[in-house]
């Protein structure tokens, strides 16, 4: 069976650190980096899980500041 | 498998709209205003409206709405959006024009413009950010607050008697005739955000064909005013405003 593999590209300089990606994401990929903050001092969303990304872009769709690029690609 | 191997731009699913530009978007983290702001600029692209669209910007948080979409703004005096608009329309027929206003702005001060405008069938979109107070102020009561609900200006919470209940303004311009698109909409999930979209599309739709007046609320949170985390609020919204506010079109013709 087909699986489908997804990456997400999170633009660091944007996120403000919401958390509502990682809300919505069904499969645990993203979470908020816990040290790290962008130059405005947010904790920004990272792939933590990248392996269990499925690429159903629902992270994209509620992002607020529109940080959010997504790719998914079907494996064999 | 190589990440190499899945970025590239035939597997590209979801980007930022191209109409929102780089400018840093001055609202809090977890605000509705940038997804409301991002489904707008997808569906004026989709209906290759870029050139003919004018949006009128209220005063609200969304006042710095024109710094982020590359589409002609005009800003409205406040609550002032549906007569600017009118005039607007009126004098450029051919183009899409659309306000987009928050709770204080279309139903406290601007109350009367709106509902003249929906009752003379105005051809316009009117996009409503419900978020039940005024958020740039710093949470103040606005008429859509909840019964009970706890603001910087009523902080023992509404008190019915006094200070009345939830404005339904949906409901009261989706009775008038110039009305024919009165639909509730919210964007806390990615179903959420896909259901706003259509209704936006349709709203522009009608805008064009000269349908009438189009209202879409967009029930939201201000997760700042309200005191919450971005998450808390969305579940605050679904057990609160839902009941009162109810998501579904109230007319479509």
């Amino acid at each position: 069976m087909a699986k489908l593999k997804g990456y997400v590209e999170v633009n660091i300089g944007r996120c403000k650190g919401c958390n509502l990606c990682v809300v919505e994401c069904p499969t645990d990929t993203l979470d908020l980096q816990p040290r790290e903050v962008n130059d405005r001092g947010y904790h920004y969303a990272y792939m933590k899980n990248p392996d269990d990304c499925i690429g159903c872009a629902n992270c994209g769709f509620v992002c607020p500041d529109g940080c959010i690029t997504v790719y998914r690609k079907k494996v064999l | 498998m190589n990440v190499n191997d899945i970025v590239n731009p035939e597997n590209l699913v979801y980007a930022k709209p191209a109409l929102m530009n780089e400018n840093h978007m001055h609202y809090c983290p977890g605000c509705s205003h940038g997804v409301v702001h991002k489904v707008i600029a997808e569906v004026i692209k989709e209906l290759d409206l870029q050139e003919k669209t004018i949006g009128i910007a209220p005063v609200g948080c969304a006042v710095f709405a024109y710094k982020y979409l590359n589409i002609d703004w005009q800003e409205a005096a406040h609550g002032r959006a549906p007569a600017l608009a009118t005039a607007v329309k009126r004098l450029l027929p051919d183009r899409m024009v659309f306000t987009y206003q928050g709770d204080g702005d279309l139903a406290a001060i601007g109350t009367a413009e709106t509902i003249h405008a929906a009752n003379r069938g105005e051809n316009i979109a009117i996009i409503f950010i419900n978020n039940g107070i005024y958020g740039m102020t710093g949470g103040q009561m606005a008429p859509t607050t909840l019964s009970n609900m706890v603001t910087s200006t009523s902080p023992d919470g509404r008190n019915v008697k006094t200070t009345g209940g939830p404005l339904k303004m949906l409901n009261m311009l989706a009775l008038l005739d110039g009305v024919c698109l009165a639909t509730r909409v919210s964007v806390h999930t990615a179903t959420a955000v896909k259901k706003t979209r259509r209704m936006i599309k349709l709203a522009f739709e009608n805008s064009m064909a000269g349908k009438g007046t189009s209202i879409v609320e967009v029930v939201s949170t201000c997760n700042a005013g309200w005191k919450m985390t971005p998450e808390a609020a969305n579940n605050w919204m679904v057990e609160n405003m839902f009941p009162v506010f109810p998501i579904g079109d109230l007319k479509n013709i």
